[in-house]
């Protein structure tokens, strides 16, 4: 399996990985069986809500999981160019091989622009700093450079700017200044974890539009991780949705918004509140709560919130992952039947 | 940076006068007063001096007059001639007796301030980043046991083992034969000999309390998420530890710096009366049990000046170290 090759324009491929937390109450496994792909140039949108294992997996692509995590299996393969290949989830956390991709080859961006950035360093010096470490570039040169990825992420002043701390800096231009940091060495991956969470919808709408002109312009991938399936919309062009530690389904971003073929994911189309439909109504919600990870329901983890659930079956057996012709990947056991049925959504 | 320093000055000096005052009134509080004191220490040798002997006395010392004059008396010579008044003891100016231990008590505190450094920084690091791992609990158990062992134990022990099994000559800070022979390597040779035990006395005890505080910090900081984006630039676990969380946990380090200050002015008070060190804190315990006012007061004084300067420090340094209250 290590051996094969990836396709020519795969960028980097999980299979089946597993992170589990050994806690004194029991295993918690965060991440059980995640597999997806991203190809070159692609934005993978990664969906779910808190605790569904989205942050985790991202993670263990960048070796940078917590010291209590465990990992039980899987592969992580990364193709920074087609000629070259690395399977990830064989490095150290700390090995000189890994530390090579990282900020280099795969950029990462995170939630907290307040926190994310050094509070005693100036942008400047932490993005020279990252330049310096993997192009072969003098003092000079980095600081230029710096200076112009500030430029392209539509920083105002970028020569003062290099100069400033991060408290000095607004929640969006903090969040700014880190993707300069995320692209300054023009990584062929950019993860992007719940980038504009923290942000208010104006300046969440401006910085999916800076990535989304970023991403064409360098023509890197990125996987965003996020639970607002509105942003996912805006700049993803396939989705998958997580469910405990799953990718419960896999599709394009019009399949999954159009045809959805599991439960989960059609229950969260259901719950998301659209201008002019249905005003007065109660919004759908799914019924009650995500199980605590010590007691994951036995066969498909969603079946006790799931309305097709069948009693015998779905509480018993795990469902395969049912892949169609157009490339949709579904963990039901009646993904079949949800390709005649209209949607109604 | 420049107002904020000028203000803080001028901010200083009321408080200096303030201080210089409460320090002389406390001086002044106990009953009795030094003639009380020598009287009882002659009854005590079995000599004795009438009243009117002592109403003398206390007339001549001008120990009579109302306190306000006294302390005119006493701080209008300190800042106006740099004289800090005469010891009634030891019948010798109250400078003379101060500086000539000085150098003695900085050469010693500094010292074991930096030993301290040295041993608390880089285990408290180490500690906090292998967190739960074997040697960190040995480093937290010998950081309860120092913070736990009272100096003066501890002194007394390493006397004991350097004298019964090193052979070595440990009192005091210098052996007889070389107190007033000129300075050769030999006498600096046994000055270092006799060194050891205060400095490590003292780097203990601070280096103990000093790792559980750095360790603290650091595991408050290493969970911050700008530790992880530094880890997602490529930097190695060393470059980031030590150029990202140890920057902002040394913070609460440097705050506190200025404070041992006054700290290194008087020394630890029982290692050296314990070790028989001839350094300012035995001087200072001395002439409080004697309520000889115008060397304690000087002390309490001189300690005053170097709290509020130390502070004074501490806080252009933290300013200096830390954009956020730099631009603040």
């Amino acid at each position: 399996m290590a051996n094969t090759s990836l396709l020519e324009n795969r960028l980097i491929e999980l299979d089946n990985v597993q992170v589990h937390f050994p806690m004194r109450e029991g295993v918690v496994k965060a991440v059980n069986g995640v597999s997806y792909h991203v190809n070159r140039g692609e934005v993978l949108g990664v969906v779910g809500e808190s605790g569904s294992g989205k942050s985790i997996t991202a993670r263990s692509i960048m070796r940078l999981l917590p010291r209590n995590a465990r990992e039980a299996g899987g592969t992580i393969r990364f193709s920074p160019r087609p000629e070259e290949q690395i399977e990830l989830s064989a490095l150290g956390r700390n090995s000189r091989a890994i530390r090579k991709v990282r900020g280099n080859h795969i950029g990462m961006i995170f939630q907290e622009p307040m926190t994310a950035l050094s509070p005693v360093h100036t942008i400047g010096t932490q993005i020279t700093r990252t330049i310096q470490l993997h192009m072969q570039m003098d003092r000079a040169a980095a600081r230029k450079r710096a200076a112009e990825l500030l430029a392209k992420v539509h920083m105002p002043r970028p020569e003062q700017l290099l100069d400033a701390y991060p408290h000095q800096l607004s929640g969006g231009m903090r969040q700014r200044a880190m993707i300069a940091l995320a692209i300054s060495c023009n990584p062929a991956l950019l993860i992007a974890d719940e980038p504009t969470t923290a942000l208010d919808v104006t300046t969440e709408a401006q910085i999916l539009t800076l990535l989304k002109e970023l991403q064409s312009e360098l023509g890197m991938a990125i996987v965003f991780i996020t639970h607002n399936f509105g942003v996912v919309a805006d700049i993803a062009d396939r989705v998958s949705v997580m469910y405990l530690g799953r990718i419960v389904e896999t599709a394009t971003v019009d399949d999954i918004f159009y045809a959805p073929k599991h439960p989960y994911t059609r229950a969260l189309l259901r719950s998301i509140p659209r201008l002019g439909v249905d005003q007065g109504r109660r919004l759908p919600t799914i019924p009650g709560m995500v199980p605590d990870p010590f007691s994951v329901p036995q066969g498909c983890p969603f079946n006790p919130r799931c309305e097709h659930a069948r009693r015998g079956l779905c509480d018993v057996d795990m469902p395969e992952a049912h892949s169609f012709a157009n490339g949709q990947i579904s963990r039901c056991h009646f993904a079949e039947d949800f390709l005649k049925e209209a949607v109604n959504v | 940076m420049v107002s904020f320093i000028v203000r803080r000055m001028l901010l200083a000096i009321p408080t200096l006068i303030f201080i210089s005052f409460i320090s002389f009134v406390i001086i002044q509080l106990p009953p009795g007063d030094y003639v009380t004191a020598y009287a009882a220490q002659l009854r005590n040798a079995g000599d004795y001096i009438t009243k009117a002997q002592e109403e003398m006395m206390r007339q001549q010392l001008g120990l009579n007059d109302p306190m306000l004059v006294q302390y005119w008396r006493w701080i209008s010579n300190i800042v106006f001639r740099g004289d800090f008044g005469f010891s009634l003891e030891w019948n010798k100016p109250v400078g003379e007796l101060i500086w000539n231990r000085l150098g003695l008590t900085l050469a010693i505190s500094s010292l074991s301030l930096v030993f301290t450094w040295i041993i608390a920084i880089p285990v408290g690091v180490y500690s906090a980043t292998r967190q739960y791992s074997v040697f960190d609990y040995v480093f937290t158990i010998f950081g309860f046991l120092g913070k736990g062992i009272p100096d003066f134990l501890l002194a007394l022990v390493l006397m004991w083992i350097g004298f019964a099994y090193l052979q070595m000559d440990v009192g005091g800070l210098i052996s007889p034969q070389y107190e007033n022979a000129p300075w050769t390597i030999d006498k600096v040779l046994n000055i270092l000999s006799h060194l050891w035990v205060p400095v490590v006395v003292l780097a203990t005890g601070g280096a103990a309390g000093l790792i559980r505080v750095m360790r603290a910090n650091m595991l408050d900081e290493l969970g911050k998420p700008y530790v992880e984006t530094a880890y997602a630039q490529g930097l190695s676990e060393r470059q980031v530890v030590w150029n990202y969380p140890v920057r902002v946990a040394l913070n609460p380090f440097i705050s506190t710096v200025g404070w041992s200050l006054p700290a290194l002015f008087s020394g630890d008070v029982i290692t050296a009366v314990v070790l028989n060190l001839p350094t300012t804190g035995p001087l200072l315990l001395q002439a409080l049990k004697m309520q000889d006012m115008y060397l304690a007061g000087s002390f309490i004084l001189i300690l005053s000046v170097f709290t509020v300067i130390g502070t004074l420090i501490s806080d252009i340094l933290l300013a200096w170290f830390d954009p956020r209250i730099r631009f603040a």
